[in-house]
Parts: C-alpha cells; structure tokens; sequence
C-alpha cells in the first residue's frame, strides 16, 4: 500500500518535470550560494590558523614593545638558559605582490615547524648557508619568482602565502640583519633560568604569540560574506516554497483519493517527509557542488583583498573540506523543511472529504496583515534595541538583519494599502476587476516580492556603500598621495646623496620615515612629517586643535589616524603615550582608509630625537608635474636608481584603486547571483499562481476579454508590482547603507564614511528588477494566450 | 618528528637522511673541501684546545666518574659537537656560518639516567671555544677556567644539573702516534688527545635534591673530517681509572662484516704512554641488556695481557641510553678483576 502510495505521489514529478526542475535548481541555488561564501570563509579561517601554527603555535612570544629586537638579545637569553628560537618575519616584494618571508633557525625551532623538517631532510646545509633555500606552499612558491631570491622550493603541506627561509638569509632579504621579530618560547625550559626582567628588562614575555590580531581583524569582512550568504539562501528559501507549494496544491486530488482509499493520514505526511528529504539531499549534493564552483572561482579575488587588505596570509587555491560539505546538506534540509512546514501541516489535517478541486489562493485576511505589521514593528524594535544599546559587528548586523525581515514584512501590507487606493480611481469594469485580483493574487506574490524587495535593497544599499567608500577614497586618495614621486634609498649613504641629487631640482623634498612600536597596547605605525604646506594644504584632518600643525613641526603634539582614535578614544585634547619620551597631546585626527593598523603622526624632529635608530631612505618629491618624469629618467639613468625604487604618485594610486576594486569583485558578483535568484523566485510564484488562476480567469474570458488581453494584463501586473517594490526598495536600501557606513565599517575597520547617493545605480537596478520581472511573467502570460478556449470551456462544465 | 628534525645534525647535514647507512652518524662521509688529518701534525697547547674550523667534526668529551656524600656511584657526561656543514669557515660570519654545535649532558644514577641535548648556530655567539683562558659553551652550559686544566663546568637539563670544578694533576696525553690516531686498515684517521687526570668535585641537582661529589674525570680532545670508514657501524670505548693510578683508553670499531679494529693507549700514572696496535686490546661481551627495546652489552671482559689486565667491567645504571637526537649508550663502568677502579663505557651504533 505504502509502496503504491509512493509511487503515486512520485508520478507527480514524472509529469510535471519542470516542477522538479523548478525545485531542485531553488534549493540547489539557495544551498549554492550558502555552502560557497562559507567555503570561501572555511579556507580563509583554515589558512590564518594554519599561518599561526606555522611557526610557533600557541607558545609564549618573548618581543621588544618597541618593534624589532637585537639578535644579541637572544644569545643573551638562550646563555642565560631561556630555551627560546628565533622568528624574523616581514614583507617581501615580488613582482606578484607581497609575500610574507618567515626566517627560522631549524636546529633551535620546536618539532612541529612543518618547515624546519623539510629544512632537514633537503639537506640542512643548503638551507643554512649562502645562497639558501626558501620553501613555501606550491601556491605561493608560485608568486616567488624574483630574480635575486635564493632558489625557491615548492613543499606541500607548508602554510599558505608564508615564505619560509633560514633567519640569515631572511634577514639580509628584508634588510633586518642583525634584527629578530620575535622569540618563541619552546615547551621544555631547564630546571634553573633567571628572571627576564633581570637578563632582558627591555624585552617583554607574551602568554601567547600566533595571529589572533588577524582573525580580529578580518572578522568583519568574514561576516560581511556570511550574511550575504545567509540572504542568498533566505531568498533562496522563497522558491522553494513556492515550488513545493505548488506541487502540493496540485496534488490535492491525489492526496484526497489516497486518503479515501484507506492510507492513514500519518502515513501519508511521512511519506510526503520522505520525498522531501530525498529532493532536498538531491538539491543539496547538486548545491554544494555549485558552491565549490562559486567559492573556487571567487576566491583568488578573495584571497587577494585578504593579503591586500589586511595582510592576511591567504592563497587562491580552495580545498575540500568535510565540514562544509555536511553543512551544505544540513543546510539544504533545513531550508526545505522550513519552506514545506506549512503545507505538510495542512496535508497531515487534511479532511478526507475535503473539495478535490485546486483551491485558488485564499484572499489575504486583513488578520494576517496585521499579523505581519506587529512583527515588523517588533523587529524595527529589536533592530532599534541593537543598534542603540548593542556593540560590536554581532550587533551591528543582528540590526541590519531584524531591519530587512521588517521591511519584507511590511511589504504585502504597504501593497494591499496602495492597491486598495488604486482601486478608487478605477473607472472602467476592467480596472475594477485588476485591481481587485490584483489584490487577491497578493498573498500568493508576497513572498516572491518579499525576496525581490531584499535583494533590491541589499543591492541598493551595498552598491551605495561601495560607491560612497570609493568616492571617499579617491578624494582621500588625491589629498593623501600629494608628492609627485615617491623614492627610496637603499643605504644612508645613498640616501643623503640622493636627497643631494633632487635638491636642486625640486620644491621640496618630505622624508617619509617611520617607526614601527606599540602604542595603546597594539601595534602601531609612527610616522614623521615634515613642516611643509603639502600637509598643511591636503592632510584629511577630521577633527583638529587650533595650530594642529603648528605645534606637531614644534614636537609637542600628535596627529592619530581615525582607527586608532575611535578604538582609544584619543579624540584632540587627549594625552597619548608615545615611546622613547613624555606622552604627547593628540591634535589631531586623519582618515586612514585601508590601513588596518593604528598610525601616529609625530614631527620629524620629535621622530628622530624619540627614535634615533630610525631608517633614513623613503622621500617623497615635490615638484612641478610637468617636470615629473624628466626627473624619474634623471634618477634612474643619471643618478642610477634601481626603477622599482621609484614610485609615481599616478602608479601609486592606480594601485591603489585596483586593491579597491578588487576588494569589492566578491559584493559585485554576490549582488548580481542574488537578484537572479529573486527573479526565479517570482517566475515559481507566477507558475504556481498561473495554474490555479484559470476558474477565476475563465468567467472575465466568458465576459469578452480576448486571452492576448488577459496575457497582457497579467504581464503588466507583475510589471507594477515589481516597480512597487522598487520604490518600496529605495529606502530601505539606504537605511541599510546608512547601517554599513555609520555602524558596520566602524566597527569592522574603525573609520566612518560620509553617504552619498546615486540615483543613477537605481535607475539601472529598476529596469533590472522590471526585466527580471518580465522575463519570469512573460513565459506565464505566452502560456496563458496560447491557452485553448475548451481549456477555459471546461472551467464551466467540471467538478465545479 | 623530532627525530626527523635533529637526525641530521651528525649525519652531517650534507644530503638527505639516506646517509645513514654510511656509517654511524654519517661519519663515513668523503671530505671534500676539509682538512686532513696530518701525521706530521703537532700539538701546540693552548691554541689546540681550541676549535680546528678546517676539519669538519670534532669534539670536547669530559666526562667523570664521581662519589656522592651518601656514599653511591655517580657519573657525569659533557660533550660539545662541532660540525661543519661546508668548508671555509673563515669567509662567513653570523648566521651564514656553516658551523653547527651540539651539546649532550647526562648525570648517571645507579638507578636512573638523566640525559638532554642543546643545538646552536656558530657566529653568533651561541656556542663556542676558545682556547685561552679557555672557555667552551653551548646556551648557559659551559666549561670556563683560565686553563683547559682547571675548568668548571655546569649544565643542566629539565630535571638535573651539575656544577663541577676539575682540576688536572697530570700531563696532556697524545693518542696513537703523537696525537694520529687511525681508525682503520684503511688508513682512516682523527687527531686525539686527551686529558685523564682531572680531580673533581662539587654537586649534582638530581630531582631529589642536591648531593655532593668527588672523583675522577676524563677529557678527550679529537678532531677530524673522515674518523670512519663507509662499512664501519659503530663502536665501544673505555676510559679506565684503576686504583694504582694506571689508566687504559681503548676502544673497538665494529665494521659490518661483524670484524672489528681494536686500538689504545696504556697510560702510566706519570703520564708516560704506551700505544697499542690493532689485534692487542681483548673485549668480549658478558651480559646482554634490553636497553629501550635495544640489544646492548653493558658487561665486558676487558684484557690487556701485555700490561696483565684482565678485568670485567659493569655498568653502574645498564641502562645508561643517551635518548638524544643521535642516540647511543654512555655510563659509568666498575672495574673488577686483576685490576680494580671505575671508568666510562660509550657505545655507539647499537639502533
């Protein structure tokens, strides 16, 4: 019995194939979507760990707070018995970009330094003795291609992004000899060492090393991906149900006959369960698969923003990984039985003698609007609760997220009200009759529309976050790279003569020297300034003391970057300690975009008094722009500078933009997938209505409507609800801009950016969302006017 | 894995791990580019206590037999390696240095057998020697006195340390001819001498806390590029004090034939030595112990009918295994038979 049963319900499938298309491809999308963002995060989180174990683990770090240490510091603690080994670490530029160069020494590093084995067993005397070796992970070693690098073996199995070498020869490659980043403390000590304070005072004993700044920091950008997964799959979920709305509908006789025919109703849901949970790992399997396509076609863009960005120490190259493959089928049947809850609940009450006919959908009861209003209302108060009162990205996204699910909520009741509106002014039987269906299809449409409304908004307001930030940073950009050319020395002594070669052929020249230290307990970039009017003309200074520069050339006042000021609090008129001195005043504060790490501006002089060890090699050139490129040909081929120790202002910003932009490909192609899947959503919902619409269809047929009427009428319907829901779309795209401005990037990156808007992207996101509109109506309208008149004939003399 | 890590550093860190099988540690290796050892060569002290960068391994060996206020058996080890990985010292400096050190250090309990190991890169002053006053260190382990004859010495592990003055009463003694001391038919060879006269005495930090000590200990100085032949598979060796002041040094470099090359010195306790030729020096394993899974004779019959020994030699602790990087068996001996006293007994190849 049960195995008939079965077997009926599947036959459904077998003729109705683009119902189970329909089905399959939404739950398969939605699940897509989903289990790829978090692929993309999975590999990212994978390889920061990763990174963090590479050399050291969780072990304690004994560091100088003022940055680097003399390598003299550690014979001094390992002859005192502190059984630590020693990491130099820094950036190294190739032509493909940064690549992070990791020096150990293997015969002090702990056992499980995948590198110092590999050191090992190639043969250790190549790896520590001149030229050396560098071994790196193959993605990486691929990026290493320089040619004054020591030969470069590609090892699996070696942390991404991370380039491993002997600490000598990664010293002499960051230009750090004699220098060490930090010491490791290895797990056994001997029975008897001094105290650090008495051996090392200057030096400082950290519980744990590894890089939990950078999961901190790229913390908002991971959940920036994950909540437009999670909307992907939630606009995913609208399909779904209206795929399985559909088919239940049309099941109905079905249902009924089984029923009068003896299977119990139990019986019957569970094998409706069953169908269900086969379809959903079907589509999930298929979803997760299209997930590994999405995730391994984003990532290198993702990837490169994350090294860009952050430094984050991320390759291209995405593995499989268990987890989220069973997250990806967990996902897809919790999403399906979350869109059939509803129907298996009516079918499980089902009356066995209930009207075998398709029902057409019930006309929205006023109860149910007003359902959806109080829990919009609900959820602004939460959004509002969270915004005021919570801190943190959590909070900051649980506020943008009660905020859209009250928006979509409020949508059918906003409709309802404007089509109730519309209605009075209709003057002709016709209007009257469109608008009162127009209405009655509402609750069947609204969750369709509820999906379109999200994606249109999430696209609105990224897209106006996206274009605000980049106007910002353009402007900022121009003001920030004000030099014409940027150059820098290889030695002091090639520093001083270069400065004597430019000296008289430009207006000035502005040493760019720093330091890197801790300040508020993080570490921090100081910067020199010189006294010149290009800073006192272009520096972007939020917020400032009378005399800011004034009293920063004189050396008692600082300038801090707005990261480090919204963390610390270190708005004008605070104190802030700064090393090697007394503290100093902040005067002043600058946007930094793009930076993620805290920056201090001092006066040159006040640099070098408080750092007397700084190096002396970067300048930036002011000159006429004109002059700009007889100059660099003057550096290279008179002076002999090597090129790429020559950057132009022009070269410096392309690059810069080019990171930008890069940085936001992902959002882009995220925007576009999820307004598709709205468009399918509402084709579902159009199919669905479009079969159940013929008795009440039929009788305006009857009347002397011509079916090419009815098929344009029905296309201009979906037409205006989409537009509706565009215009319904503006604002609350822009209260969610306003959200990622204001709320999301300070908390994520720590600078808060001006909005601006752009009614151009919505004119163009309106016919988009009009086009998808079309084309999902479209099919169903072509059907409808081709509909067979014995078809609508039939309406008249069937069970009804 | 660390196993994997370490195993290099005696295996001479030239090629990859296959070189095992070259003799034991990997000194079977050729010596391309090194010093050889020089028959013609003589000693000039103190610049030869100190390191010999030309010739690719050599090493300071102290070790001492020592006699606790409670009245028990003690035994003490402190080795500094030197190892080059490439020829031309002289050319680089800091980290660039291709001289590697390793340092072994045990105390020997009658019931247990305390052992730990240190690594360091040369030129950058995390070990060294140097001759006068002389000092030899690796980390916070050293060996520091104005001469090489009256030095103190401490190391220390996770759970034991030292701290040791010794302070000599007899002459420098030259092994093999002048120094030459020839490993093999094939004429193999390192240059070797050493210092057996040393009184000593201070305390030992043993986890049950600190006991007093005196005794006797023993140098050995020995440098070179090549010590073994590729078939050589390890050996035994015995520095002997016996009770009226004689000391014997011999050792037994096994090949993989099961034949072995068995050469030494008599010394007289003034001093005056007496090398002996292969074929001369008898030892013949007595008892066989399970040390750590390992098959290891830690009792010997020990003859020199020349000089009328003839002496059974015991291990203080059978189970003296050095469980270092390149691991190998190392204690205290006592000495019964035609002779009596306490020596050391090294054994090396037995995996």
């Amino acid at each position: 019995m049960r195995k008939t049963a079965f077997l009926t319900l599947l036959s459904h499938w077998r003729r109705h194939p683009f119902q189970l298309v329909t089905l399959v491809l939404g739950l398969a999308l939605a699940t897509a979507l989903w289990s790829g963002v978090q692929a993309i995060n999975a590999e990212a989180r994978a390889s920061y760990d990763a990174a963090a174990d590479a050399v050291g683990g969780s072990r304690p770090v004994i560091v100088a707070p003022t940055g680097d240490m003399d390598e003299a510091q550690y014979v001094t603690l390992r002859r005192a018995g502190w059984l630590v080994t020693p990491v130099v670490e820094g950036w190294m530029m190739t032509d493909q970009g940064r690549v992070r160069l990791v020096g150990i020494d293997p015969l002090t590093a702990p056992p499980d330094v995948a590198a110092a084995g590999v050191a090992v067993d190639g043969g250790l005397g190549a790896f520590l003795t001149a030229p050396g070796r560098i071994l790196a992970a193959p993605a990486t070693a691929a990026r290493l291609s320089s040619g004054d690098l020591p030969p470069v073996t590609a090892t699996e199995g070696l942390a991404p992004s991370l380039a491993f070498t002997d600490i000598g020869v990664a010293q002499r490659l960051l230009e750090k000899e004699g220098r060490l980043s930090r010491l490791i403390v290895l797990d056994t000590q001997p029975l008897n060492r001094p105290a650090l304070s008495d051996i090392a005072p200057e030096l400082e004993f950290r519980p744990s090393g590894g890089q939990a700044d950078l999961a901190r920091l790229t913390d908002s950008f991971h959940l920036n991906l994950a909540a437009f997964g999670l909307l992907s799959f939630a606009v995913g979920l609208f399909i779904v149900h209206g795929a399985i709305g559909l088919a239940f509908e049309q099941r109905r006789p079905v249902f009924r006959t089984l029923r009068a025919l003896g299977l119990p109703a139990r019986d019957l849901t569970w094998l409706l369960v069953v169908e269900l949970l086969v379809l959903a790992l079907l589509s999930g399997a298929l979803g997760v698969a299209l997930g590994y396509l999405i995730a391994a076609a984003l990532l290198p863009d993702v990837a490169a923003t994350l090294r860009g960005l952050y430094g984050a120490p991320v390759e291209g190259a995405l593995t499989i990984r268990p987890a989220w493959w069973a997250a990806g089928m967990g996902i897809a049947v919790a999403g399906t039985a979350v869109a059939a809850t509803g129907a298996l609940w009516k079918i499980a009450r089902l009356p066995v003698l209930a009207p075998a006919r398709p029902r057409a959908w019930a006309r929205a009861s006023q109860s149910t609007l007003w359902l959806q209003l109080a829990a919009a209302a609900a959820l602004v108060l939460v959004s509002l609760v969270s915004g005021l009162f919570g801190s943190g990205l959590v909070a900051g996204f649980l506020m943008l997220g009660a905020l859209l699910i009250a928006a979509a909520l409020t949508l059918p009741a906003l409709l309802s009200g404007f089509l109730a509106l519309a209605a009075r002014t209709a003057r002709s039987a016709t209007a009257e009759w469109f608008w009162a269906d127009t209405r009655q299809q509402l609750p069947g449409l609204s969750l369709a529309l509820m999906a379109l409304l999200l994606a249109l908004s999430a696209n609105i307001g990224v897209g106006t976050m996206v274009s605000s930030f980049r106007l910002t940073f353009t402007g900022w950009l121009d003001q920030r790279l004000a030099s014409e050319l940027y150059v820098s020395a290889e030695t002091a002594e090639d520093a001083a003569a270069l400065v004597a070669f430019v000296e008289p052929r430009v207006d000035a020249i502005l040493p760019i020297w720093n330091v890197e230290a801790e300040i508020a307990g993080a570490p921090a970039e100081i910067y020199g300034v010189a006294d010149h009017t290009t800073y006192r003309d272009n520096w972007p200074l939020l917020a400032r003391l009378p005399d800011v520069w004034d009293r920063v050339a004189a050396g008692d006042a600082v300038l801090v970057n707005e990261q480090l000021a919204r963390r610390d609090g270190l708005w004008p008129g605070t104190m802030l300690p700064v090393p090697g001195g007394p503290p100093m005043e902040v005067a002043g504060v600058y946007s930094d975009y793009g930076n993620p790490l805290a920056q201090v501006l001092i006066g040159i002089d006040a640099l070098t008094t408080r750092f007397p060890d700084v190096e002396r090699l970067n300048f930036g050139l002011r000159l006429d722009p004109a002059e700009k490129d007889a100059l660099a040909t003057a550096l290279i081929t008179e002076f002999g500078l090597p090129p790429e120790n020559l950057v132009d202002q022009n070269a410096l910003k392309g690059f810069s933009i080019e990171v930008f932009d890069r940085t936001f490909t992902v959002t882009g192609a995220l925007n576009v997938l999820t307004l598709a899947v709205a468009g399918f959503a509402i084709l579902t919902s159009l199919l669905t209505l479009a079969s159940t619409r013929l008795p009440q269809l039929a009788p305006v047929w009857a009347l002397g409507l011509t079916r090419a009427d009815l098929a344009r009428i029905e296309l201009g319907r979906a037409l205006m609800l989409a537009s509706l829901t565009m215009v319904a779309a503006i604002p609350v795209g822009l209260v969610l801009a306003w959200v990622l401005l204001a709320v999301i990037n300070v908390e994520a990156f720590g600078w808060r950016l001006p909005m601006h808007l752009f009614p151009r992207d919505w004119l163009v996101l309106g016919v988009l969302a009009l086009l998808a509109a079309g084309l999902a109506s479209l099919w169903p309208a072509l059907r409808l006017s081709r509909t067979e008149p014995a078809v609508l004939l039939k309406v008249f003399t069937n069970e009804r | 894995m660390k196993d994997k890590v370490y195993a290099a550093f005696l295996i001479l860190l030239l090629t990859p791990a296959t070189a095992l099988s070259q003799g034991f540690a990997g000194m079977g290796q050729s010596a391309d580019g090194f010093a050889m050892p020089d028959p013609e060569t003589r000693f000039s002290f103190p610049a030869d206590h100190g390191p010999h960068p030309d010739f690719r391994i050599e090493w300071w060996y102290l070790t001492a037999n020592l006699t606790g206020d409670d009245g028990r058996d003690y035994g003490i080890q402190w080795t500094l390696f030197r190892s080059a990985t490439a020829s031309g010292d002289d050319t680089q400096s800091g980290w660039n240095s291709p001289q590697l050190w390793m340092g072994h250090a045990a105390v020997t309990t009658p019931d247990a057998h305390h052992s730990t190991e240190r690594f360091a890169r040369n030129g950058i002053g995390q070990a060294g020697v140097e001759a006068s006053p002389f000092h030899a260190w690796i980390d916070e382990w050293s060996m520091q006195g104005p001469s090489l004859k009256n030095v103190n010495v401490t190391a220390q592990g996770t759970d034991f340390g030292y701290d040791l003055s010794f302070d000599a009463q007899g002459p420098f003694i030259l092994q093999g001819e002048q120094g030459f001391s020839v490993k093999s038919e094939a004429g193999q060879a390192s240059h070797y001498y050493s210092q057996p006269f040393y009184e000593v005495s201070g305390k030992l930090m043993l986890p049950d806390g600190e006991v007093s000590v005196t005794g006797s200990g023993w140098l050995d100085r020995e440098w070179s590029s090549q010590p073994l032949t590729a078939d050589q598979t390890g050996w035994d060796w015995v520095s002997l004090h016996f009770d009226d002041g004689a000391k014997l040094m011999g050792y037994r470099l096994r090949d993989a034939s099961g034949g072995a090359y068995a050469v030494g010195t008599w010394i007289e306790p003034n001093g005056e030595t007496f090398p002996f030729p292969n074929g001369v020096l008898q030892a013949e394993p007595l008892v066989i112990t399970d040390v750590d899974g390992r098959e290891v004779p830690t009792s010997w019959r020990v003859a020199l009918p020349a000089r009328g020994v003839d002496v059974e030699i015991h291990a203080v602790n059978p189970q003296s295994w050095m469980d270092t990087t390149v691991a190998y068996w190392e204690g205290p001996v006592r000495i019964t038979g035609s002779h009596t006293g306490r020596g050391y007994l090294e054994m090396t190849g037995y995996d």
